[in-house]
This record gives structure tokens, C-alpha cells and sequence, in this order.
């Protein structure tokens, strides 16, 4: 202690506070924060569903209404189903900060609990799309060729070949799927989120939407051989490398061997040589 | 030419004016004892660039042994790696170590290159006279007179008749060439206005092959391509015949009234219970598979050029270089409950053309 | 002096000797040796072109022993085990197979489509270059045709050449070529039948696209090449406005050993550069794109970037059919597939005989302009990249509102006025810079060059010494090409009837350009008072038009 205090007047001293001090906080605040993620499933059970209530009172019915009934700004939620819920809210579109914008991905203010909580009281209200079991998005078995048929077919022309994501209409965008999770990729093609169409277990079974999702987990992972993908969106990022990297370089190393060289000329007569 | 105190001294010969007579290749005297050197100016300067320019040359021959090295060392393709490993690592590593030993010998041999011709070699600058490129007006009347007098040598001035028979000759075998690629394809004929749709043939989801019942799409904003069922494997009829099922709320899709064969028709019989609608895939600009559909605000955008159709009306164009809206295919329920179409379009699909009316 | 220099070693007297006896050769090999390069950075753009090509043949040559040109199907079952049991065409099956079976294969595939990309670039930016320059013009015009017709089969090479695996970028293109095929009036559907064999796609069309893209066009493109070198050679090469360069001389390194060497050097350069692109930058991953099929399509989908003016014709065009008598004539596809392009290569092909037109310049040259030197040929150049410019941005307009966050229809809604606004502005304002330039050069000739030393005078202005111009420097900035003015229609001689080729709309025409072309900026011949606002404003402009042909350098002062 006492070599503590005879050091009080170090230049040190000050920073060495402020970093307990820190150091104090953070503990305390970590001890006490609630715990990591517990990945429960969402049971329809009277206590989590009771808890999802108050928390879509918080948190959500402002904007759609205290039963869920919808308002002018904000649709129905009845009948939506969790799998909606779970993907909204996990990756963040929801609780929308804007209305009538186009919501994008962001780190969630939930937790996977409140989620669970959440979409429980919802699907009790009307049912709706459950949200998938861990073997409905493994990607084990998957049959990643039909993935990429079905992929190609219905996902490719808004999200890319490779899931890079494309423009939309009037300012909207389809997002990149490289951040997904295949449980949001399963839930958003069930319930088709914003402008996205909904392929129902029907139209897309839920072995389809497993290899589809096993094709873009695997292209999402591969390698690129040929080395940087340029962000894997086509030609156009190509067609600038071209211009900039090869013709910019080239030009470069053509002033360089045109350049005036530091010895004298020497004039020589076309006989002389 | 101007001074330069640094010249060397010597005797040097000024370069003559231009004789009157131009000529194809200047005369080339005995050549007297050279007045410059061969050897560059800044003799040391050469020595530290012949080092580097060999350095850099051995650089190359490493990496080109590098190159060889890395074909016979790093394997690919899945019947050569070690089993379990990754092909497209594999081909990643062999091209990453081919391609960088390569880019390194070459652009060694090209920095080597550009040192030694930049410092190796004296800096020697020449003048050379250019010659006029039209000849001489002797010249060309010796080459007109010779012209015409080969010509009226061979008669052709003389002699009409061969003249225009021989011309007459070589006219079909001029055409024969563009008479040869008739059998380069089929006439179009009318195969332009047709698909291979007919009443009661089945729609299968593309990949799964699976056809639909209209319990499949209740929830609305669902869509799906389909294909008539048996010709997954017909790529000309699938690129004519593909065709979007699109399912709305009930009141929310208003379906035009079209004209087929003079008659306007109301397309309301055309969907299942006002609620399930179908238009071909193929986008009426240029052919591209329209497959953006946007739930919210029903629009169907074709990727392309931006061609965006309203499904809710019938996929009347709202934006962008389509001329006309998409086809719309006749449905109905079959005796097993599920999704055909009731006939063929009543119009050509895909681009326009010339014949189309 | 030395005499190692001219030893001549055994090989040379031995080998030549035999070959001299048997070509006479000795005289004229000489004189190749001798030829003069003369030496300038931009002169290197066509061979960088010149060498993409023997890179292309030379990798083309590679892939062709590995690629089948085959539609017929195939159930894949390769290294690329993500797409096993996919049915493909052999075409698309073997492309596979040298990206992942064949060592080396993908850094050749690669190579091979850089180079393509960069044969393209290369035209461009030397065609830029021979225009601006003003080399294309006497006696070098029909180097520049065979330049634009190169330019053409490039294009048209390179969209055969990355359709040839069947994937589902390059076939979405095709399906494109087709339909826009298809509405050609008359003749379309009877053209895309024959060309696909039928209906698309067919089977017959990969394997036609083979024989021409590794055969018969890149037959014509060497041919072309070997033409537009041996023109150059016989002509000798322009080169830049400087001190000892006349327009009977060229001035430079003889070709032996210099131009060996350098070409040695910029050769290895083209093709490392080719290399380190190939090894660290993926290009055309068709195992991410899949096999063709009719109904799939993804966003973002751009043919090469060479083709980029015809997708943003295509995407900028409004919807305008029109039917008549039971036939449809569909201008939103014919328009953009024919007009742009059209403009451009027929105002490139007309260009050089508009300027001896308008200029009545009919003398050889062989030294090139400044571009600031000749303001409406540089004004042009300039509204013509803007207009391709706008249309090549357009054709990615889906990547550009996706990657900058603006909506889809604004891009194009602007680049439908752009297209108009921009060229028209842009030669304004260039021509207005090129002639502000000329004012400068001409301040030059007259002032010289400020050294940065300032003076006070005692009345408290402030004067910066200058030096006048050394040889070097005058030359360059004397090198101003000025046109004669030729005679106007309302010109007449004294019976009051106007020169023959000023009759007419026609000489209306060529009277209106001409001023256009005379108008420039001229020095004021060293007389020191003319440094004041009137003195100045008498000599520019180039309303000459009342003075005839003649010397421009005697002018009216003040």
C-alpha cells in the first residue's frame, strides 16, 4: 500500500487512476450484465409468452398497436408467425428506426431470449410460420446442385450470383447475403420480409430451402482461386481494374523507359552506324 | 543543331538536304572510322547497372524454375490432391504460385530489359530524312502508261462483249457463298407465336419438378417460376415457355381486359380465384428472364435493362424500354386440383419482331 | 572509340552471307536497322495492344487444346464437386475442367480474358491518342480506318470469346444478341434463326462462335495488324513538336538495338502486367455464375466493359414501338443497338476527310498538334468520349445505385439528358480551355517566361522579370498549325459570282465549319505594346472570314 502512496505523485499516477478506474467498471459491469445467449427455442408456454407480451408493449406497439392489430404506420402482426419475428428482430431491421424506409441489417438490441420471448407472444396471437428446427438449416446433406438451380432461379436476380446483393426499385436494395445465418436465410425465404417475395414451404419445400441454403453457405466459404473476387459482382468491377491497374500501370512504365535520360545525347549521322 | 558543351568532339558529318530526286534508300558511303563510341558516356554508372541487370535476369531464371517447380509440386483437380482436401484450394494455391513465380520472372526480364537499354547503352539519337510518299510525276506516268497499256494488251478495253460475260460469269458464283447458308437454320416460320403450353398441361416448380396446388401459394406476396411439366430437359421451349406464378390479396390485383383475336376479353377467368396470376418469364424487350419481383409495391423489374412491369395490372410497363407488358397465361384447376394452364398464350411471347402485328 | 564496337562476329557473316545469297537482303535489312522511333510515352499505347494480341493468340492457342465447343449435355461429375450432378453443356463442363483440372489452366484462362480486356483498353487509349494528336491525318487516313475496323472486330472477338463456356452471364448476353437480332425489321427472325440453328438457344451457336472467334476473325485481326504496321513502317511514325523536328525528318533511336531492346522490355512489361492480374485478380469465375439456363439471371449483369455502350443504350431508352399493317417495329432495341455506335465509328471513320473538308488542308503531316492547338478537333474528342462515357456508365447502372446507395430510375432518368447535355457542354468548355491555352502560348511567344523575380517599381506596381524562350521550349510553343480561311458565299470575285465550292448549302456548310476551325488565338510578333486590353482583343477571335486566304501571320493591329 505504502509504495502505492509514496508513488501518488508520479507522472504515471494519473493514467494508472483513470485505468483502475476502467478496468473497476468494466468488471462490475460485466458481473452484473445479464448472461451470454442462451439458445433456447421459443416454447408457447404461458411465463415466456407473458414476458414476450410486455416486451412487444415496450418495444413495439407503438408503431403496431398494442394487440398487435396494426396501425397507419406499421402492418398487422397477427398471423405473421415467429420465423418473421425471429428475422426481423435478430438481424436488427427490427425495431425499425425509420419509418417507410427500407430497413437494413444492424447488430440487434436484443437479446436471442427477448426474441424467442417476442415471437412466442406473436404466434400465439394467430399462428403463422414457425421458426425452423436446427436440422430444417443444416447444411449437412444438402444437395448444393439443386441449390444452385433454385438459387439461380428465384434468389440470383435480386441477391447476385454470389449473394452480393443487388439494386432494387426506387432507392430499395436486396442486401448482400454474406451475414446471414441460415436460419435468417430459411425465414426470410419463408415469409418473403419487405419487398421480398415469400416462397412458402409449398412453392420452395423446406428440403429445397435446405440446399439452397446449403449452395450459399458453400459459396459464401469458398475460396476464390483466381485470386481477389473485386467484391464478386461481375464486370464492371473487372472492366475498371482493366482500365486503372493494367492501363495506369502500363502508362507508368511507359513514361519511365521514354524518359529523358541523364547522359548527354550523342548526334550520330544514319552512315555512321 | 544546338550545342551541347558535353559533345563529344569529333569529326561529324552534317546530314545533306534532300535531293531532288527522291530515292528508295539513301546511298550509303564507305563507311569511315566511327567519331562516337559504342560504350555508354558514364562508364561506372554502367558497371552498378550491368550488376543490377543481371541480378535482375537471375531473379527471372529462379522464378522461372520456380514456375516449373510449382506445376510438377502443386497438384489439382479432385483425382490428383490428397483425397478429402478442397479442389478450389487447390487451385487457388497452383495459381497463386504459378502466377507469382511468373509475374516475377517477367517483369524482372522487363525491368532488366528497360536498365540495360536506359544505362547500358550510349545515348544515341540519329536523324532520318523522310522521303515524300507520292512519287514522282515521272514515276506515275510511267506507272499510268504501263497500266493502260497493259489493259488495252489484254483486250478488256477493246472488247466489250467479254467484258460484260465475264462479269455476267462471276455473278452467281459471288452469290453462291450467301446461297450456301440457307440450311444454316429453319425458316421461323410461325414457331415465333407459339409455346409448348396447352389446356390442362401441368406447371412444375423448376428444380423440384413438383406441380402446385393453389393451397401452395395462399399466402400472399408468394412467388415461383414453373415449366411445363415434361420439358425440363427442352432448353428452346423452357427460353419461350417459362412463366411466373404470382399470388396477391384478395382485391388487390386488377386484371386488364386484353384483345385476343380482335375481341376484347376480360382476363378475370384467367387467374385462379382473383388472387393467383400468371405471366411469362420472358421479358418482352429483349428476352432476359424478368425474375425481380418486389412484394410491396408488385412490381416486377427485369434485371437487364430495368424494364418494370405492375403485376397487379396485368404487367402493364411502368418504367424502361419494354415496349409491351408481359404475356399473361390463361390457369385453371385440373380434375387432380393442380395448376395448368388453360391454353397457350394468346400472344407471342419474349422480344418483339417484324411479323408480330 | 573502341574497336570492339565494330568487330562484326562469325554468325552475322556466316548465316547472313548464306541468307544474302539467297534474298538480297543486305541493303534493305540495313536500312531497317537504321529506322528511326521516335520516342514519346503515348507512341507505346498501340503496341501494348500490339501485344495483348500476341499474348491472346498465344494463350487462346493453349485453351483451345482443353475447351470443347460442344452444347450437348453432360451430368457433371468434376473437382467442382458444389455443382456434381448438374446438367451443363460440354462447353460449360470443359471450361471447369481447365480451371480445375489442368495446372496452370486457370492462370491461362485468366490471362487470356485479362488480355482481352486490356487489347480493348489499349485501342482505346491509343485511338484517343492518334485523335487528339491529329495523327490520323495525311497520309495516314487509312491507318485509321483499318484502326477503327480493328476496334470493331476487337469488340465483337472479345463478346464471342467470353460466350464461348456457356455460362449464365455470357449466355444472358447472347439471349440479348438475339432478341435484339430478332426485331430487325424484315430480315430479324430469319437471322437469328439461321445464326442459333433454330430457336434460341439452340445447339448449333457455341460451336459457330468457336470457329470464328479462334479462326476467322482472329485471321482478319492479324491480317489487319500486319497492315497497320506495315503502313506505319513505310510511312514512318509521326512524331512530337520539338526542337530539330521537322516535317522531313525523324529524329530518335535507330530501331537496332534501341527499339529491340525497349520493345524486348515493354513486351515483358505487358505481359507481367498481364500475369500479376491473372494471379491476384479473379476475372469471369464461371463456376460462380453456373450453366446457362433460359429462366435464371442475376443482378448486376454487364458484358465486358467494351461492350458497355450498347447495355446502356439499351437501359437508357425509353419504351417506343411502333405497329403498323399487322408489323412491329420495335426502336427500343433498334435504336440503341444501332445509333450510338453508329455515331461513333462513322464520326470517327468521317472524321479525318470532315477536317480536310472543313480546313481545306490538304498538306502532308507528319508532326502532331498540341491538342490545345486545333480546339474544335479536341472539342470533339472530347463530346465523343462524354457521349460514349454516359452510355457506358449507364450500362452499370444497377452496380452504381446499389454500390452509392441512389435510386435505380434517377441514374437512368439522368443519363437520358446527360447524354445530350454533357457532349454539347463539354465541347464549349474544352474548345474555350484549348483557345485560353492558345492565349497563354501566345503570352509566351510575346513575353517570355516569368523567372520569379519580382520588382517594385517606384510608382508601386509590381513587374516579374522574364527571360525569353530558349530554342527547345519556342519550338514546342511556336508549333501552332494555323488554318487558312478558305473563301465564303458571300465571297465573290468581281463579276459578283462566289467560289464553286462555296455555292450552295453545302459551301454554307463548309464556310460555318471553317470558321469554326480558323478560329484562334495568335501571338503578337514581339511588339511590346501590345500588352493592353485593346491591343490584345483586335488580334484574337477568329471572325476572319472578310480576309481571305494568306498568310495568317501579317494581321491588322490594334
Amino acid at each position: 500500500m505504502s509504495s502505492i502512496i509514496s508513488r501518488r505523485r508520479h507522472p504515471a499516477a494519473g493514467y494508472a487512476a483513470i485505468a483502475a478506474g476502467l478496468v473497476a467498471v468494466g468488471a462490475g459491469y460485466a458481473a452484473l450484465a445479464g448472461g451470454g445467449a442462451s439458445a433456447a427455442s421459443p416454447a408457447q408456454d404461458t411465463t415466456q409468452t407473458s414476458q414476450g407480451h410486455s416486451l412487444f408493449v415496450q418495444s413495439c406497439a407503438s408503431c403496431h398497436g398494442l394487440d398487435a392489430q396494426g396501425t397507419s404506420v406499421a402492418p398487422s402482426l397477427i398471423g405473421a408467425g415467429a420465423a418473421a419475428v425471429d428475422f426481423q428482430m435478430s438481424t436488427g431491421r427490427m425495431p425499425a428506426k425509420e419509418l417507410g424506409a427500407e430497413n437494413e441489417r444492424k447488430p440487434s438490441d436484443f437479446t436471442p431470449a427477448e426474441i424467442y420471448d417476442i415471437a412466442g407472444y406473436i404466434s400465439s396471437l394467430g399462428g403463422g410460420p414457425a421458426i425452423p428446427a436446427a436440422s430444417q438449416v443444416s447444411t449437412a446433406g444438402a444437395n448444393t446442385a439443386l441449390g444452385q438451380v433454385l438459387f439461380s432461379t428465384n434468389c440470383a436476380q435480386c441477391h447476385g450470383f454470389a449473394g452480393a446483393g443487388g439494386a432494387l426499385t426506387y432507392g430499395k436494395n436486396a442486401p448482400s447475403l454474406n451475414a446471414a445465418t441460415p436460419t435468417q436465410i430459411y425465414e426470410a425465404m419463408l415469409t418473403g420480409p419487405e419487398a421480398m417475395p415469400a416462397f412458402t414451404d409449398g412453392t420452395v419445400t423446406p428440403a429445397e430451402k435446405k440446399d439452397i441454403i446449403g449452395y450459399i453457405i458453400a459459396t459464401r466459404n469458398e475460396a476464390n482461386p483466381g485470386g481477389f473476387s473485386l467484391g464478386r459482382t461481375g464486370t464492371v468491377t473487372e472492366g475498371l481494374l482493366a482500365w486503372l491497374g493494367g492501363l495506369g500501370f502500363l502508362v507508368l512504365i511507359a513514361m519511365w523507359l521514354t524518359a529523358k535520360r541523364r547522359d548527354p545525347v550523342v548526334h550520330a549521322g544514319e552512315d555512321q552506324l | 543543331m544546338s550545342e551541347s558543351p558535353e559533345e563529344i568532339s569529333g569529326p561529324r558529318r552534317v546530314i545533306g538536304t534532300p535531293s531532288p530526286t527522291p530515292k528508295a534508300v539513301d546511298v550509303i558511303d564507305e563507311p569511315k572510322e566511327p567519331a562516337f563510341s559504342a560504350e555508354p558516356t558514364m562508364v561506372d554508372h554502367a558497371k552498378n547497372a550491368e550488376r543490377v541487370v543481371a541480378a535482375l535476369f537471375i531473379l527471372a531464371f529462379l522464378a522461372g524454375c520456380g514456375f516449373i517447380a510449382a506445376y510438377v509440386g502443386l497438384e489439382v483437380g479432385q483425382s490428383t490432391i490428397p483425397k478429402g482436401a478442397n479442389a478450389v484450394v487447390a487451385a487457388f494455391r497452383s495459381n497463386l504460385a504459378l502466377g507469382s513465380c511468373l509475374s516475377i520472372a517477367l517483369l524482372a526480364l522487363g525491368i532488366g530489359s528497360m536498365i540495360w537499354v536506359r544505362h547500358l547503352t550510349p545515348n544515341i539519337e540519329i536523324e532520318e530524312q523522310r522521303h515524300d510518299m507520292n512519287s514522282a510525276p515521272a514515276d506515275r506516268a510511267a506507272f499510268q502508261r504501263s497500266f493502260a497499256e497493259g489493259a488495252a494488251i489484254s483486250q478488256i478495253t477493246k472488247r466489250p462483249l467479254i467484258r460484260r460475260t465475264m462479269l455476267l460469269a462471276t455473278l452467281p458464283l459471288a452469290l453462291a457463298p450467301l446461297v450456301l447458308l440457307r440450311d444454316l437454320g429453319p425458316l421461323p416460320q410461325t414457331s415465333l407465336r407459339t409455346t409448348v403450353w396447352r389446356k390442362g398441361l401441368r406447371a412444375v416448380t423448376l428444380g423440384g419438378l413438383r406441380p402446385l396446388t393453389p393451397a401452395d401459394l395462399t399466402v400472399a406476396g408468394s412467388m415461383i417460376t414453373v415449366i411445363p411439366e415434361g420439358y425440363q430437359d427442352d432448353q428452346d421451349a423452357l427460353a419461350k415457355a417459362g412463366v411466373i406464378l404470382i399470388s396477391f390479396e384478395p382485391g388487390q390485383l386488377n386484371v386488364p381486359t386484353r384483345v385476343v383475336g380482335g375481341v376484347t376479353v376480360s382476363t378475370q377467368n384467367w387467374t385462379l380465384d382473383n388472387t393467383i396470376v400468371a405471366y411469362s418469364k420472358i421479358c418482352t424487350h429483349v428476352g432476359c428472364p424478368v425474375a425481380l419481383y418486389e412484394q410491396t409495391t408488385h412490381h416486377i423489374l427485369c434485371p437487364c435493362h430495368q424494364s418494370t412491369f405492375d403485376a397487379s395490372a396485368g404487367a402493364s410497363v411502368i418504367f424502361g424500354p419494354a415496349p409491351r407488358p408481359l404475356p399473361q397465361l390463361p390457369l385453371m384447376v385440373d380434375t387432380d386440383g393442380y395448376i395448368a394452364a388453360a391454353s397457350d398464350f394468346t400472344q407471342p411471347v419474349g422480344p418483339s419482331f417484324w411479323e408480330r402485328g | 572509340m573502341s574497336d570492339d564496337a565494330v568487330k562484326i562476329p562469325a554468325p552475322v557473316s556466316g548465316v547472313g552471307g548464306w541468307l544474302d545469297d539467297r534474298f538480297h537482303g543486305a541493303k534493305g535489312v540495313r536500312v531497317l536497322m537504321h529506322k528511326v522511333f521516335p520516342d514519346h510515352w503515348s507512341f507505346m499505347l498501340g503496341e501494348i495492344a500490339l501485344w495483348s494480341f500476341v499474348i491472346l493468340l498465344l494463350t487462346g492457342t493453349y485453351l483451345a487444346l482443353f475447351f470443347v465447343p460442344s452444347m450437348s449435355d453432360v451430368v457433371y461429375n468434376g473437382s467442382y464437386t458444389k455443382l456434381d450432378g448438374i446438367t451443363m453443356s460440354q462447353a460449360y463442363q470443359s471450361t471447369l475442367n481447365i480451371s480445375f483440372d489442368v495446372r496452370g489452366g486457370l492462370l491461362i484462362r485468366q490471362i487470356h480474358h485479362w488480355a482481352a480486356d486490356l487489347f480493348m483498353v489499349a485501342i482505346m487509349a491509343h485511338m484517343l491518342r492518334v485523335f487528339f494528336t491529329g495523327a490520323y491525318r495525311k497520309p495516314r487516313e487509312i491507318n485509321w480506318l483499318i484502326g477503327i475496323v480493328l476496334f470493331t472486330m476487337g469488340m465483337i472477338e472479345g463478346l464471342f470469346g467470353y460466350s464461348l463456356p456457356d455460362d449464365q452471364l455470357s449466355g444472358a448476353g447472347l439471349r440479348i444478341t438475339e432478341g435484339v437480332l430478332q426485331g430487325v425489321p424484315i430480315v430479324g427472325t430469319y437471322a437469328s434463326y439461321f445464326l442459333f440453328g433454330g430457336a434460341f438457344p439452340g445447339d448449333s451457336i457455341i460451336p459457330r462462335m468457336y470457329i470464328l472467334h479462334v479462326f476467322l476473325i482472329p485471321g482478319l485481326i492479324l491480317g489487319l495488324i500486319t497492315a497497320h504496321l506495315f503502313i506505319m513502317f513505310h510511312q514512318k511514325h509521326t512524331q512530337m513538336p520539338a526542337f530539330g523536328n521537322t516535317e522531313k525528318n525523324v529524329v530518335g533511336q535507330p530501331f537496332f538495338p534501341y527499339f529491340l531492346l525497349k520493345g524486348q522490355a515493354w513486351f515483358f512489361f505487358i505481359f507481367g502486367a498481364l500475369v500479376v492480374l491473372a494471379t491476384f485478380a479473379e476475372i469471369n469465375p464461371i463456376w460462380l455464375y453456373g450453366p446457362y439456363t433460359p429462366l435464371a439471371i442475376s443482378s448486376a449483369s454487364q458484358p465486358d466493359f467494351y461492350m458497355g455502350i450498347l447495355e446502356g443504350s439499351l437501359r437508357m431508352m425509353p419504351a417506343w414501338e411502333i405497329n403498323f399493317l399487322g408489323h412491329t417495329l420495335s426502336l427500343s432495341v433498334l435504336i440503341p443497338a444501332a445509333v450510338p455506335l453508329g455515331i461513333i465509328f462513322t464520326g470517327a471513320g468521317l472524321w479525318p476527310f470532315f477536317e480536310q473538308w472543313a480546313t481545306g488542308d490538304k498538306s502532308f503531316h507528319n508532326i502532331n498538334d498540341r491538342p490545345r492547338n486545333a480546339p474544335v478537333r479536341t472539342g470533339v474528342g472530347v463530346a465523343a468520349v462524354l457521349f460514349y462515357g454516359v452510355l457506358w456508365a449507364e450500362g452499370a447502372n444497377d452496380v452504381l445505385a446499389n454500390a452509392f446507395d441512389v435510386p435505380l430510375y434517377t441514374i437512368t432518368w439522368i443519363s437520358r439528358f446527360a447524354v445530350f447535355i454533357l457532349p454539347i457542354g463539354g465541347y464549349y468548355i474544352t474548345k474555350r480551355i484549348c483557345l485560353g491555352l492558345q492565349r497563354k502560348d501566345a503570352g509566351l511567344l510575346t513575353h517570355g517566361v516569368e523567372i520569379g523575380i519580382i520588382h517594385q517599381l517606384p510608382n508601386g506596381e509590381f513587374v516579374e522579370e522574364e527571360r525569353p524562350l530558349t530554342e527547345e521550349e519556342r519550338a514546342l510553343v511556336d508549333s501552332k498549325h494555323v488554318y487558312k480561311a478558305l473563301p465564303t458565299p458571300v465571297e465573290a470575285d468581281e463579276n459578283g459570282i462566289p467560289a464553286p465550292a462555296a455555292r450552295g448549302p453545302l459551301g454554307w456548310a463548309r464556310a460555318y465549319a471553317n470558321q469554326a476551325f480558323t478560329e484562334t488565338v495568335e501571338p503578337t510578333n514581339g511588339h511590346g505594346n501590345g500588352h493592353g486590353p485593346n491591343g490584345h482583343e483586335a488580334i484574337e477571335g477568329g471572325e476572319h472570314a472578310a480576309i481571305g486566304a494568306g498568310d495568317d501571320d501579317s494581321h491588322e493591329e490594334h
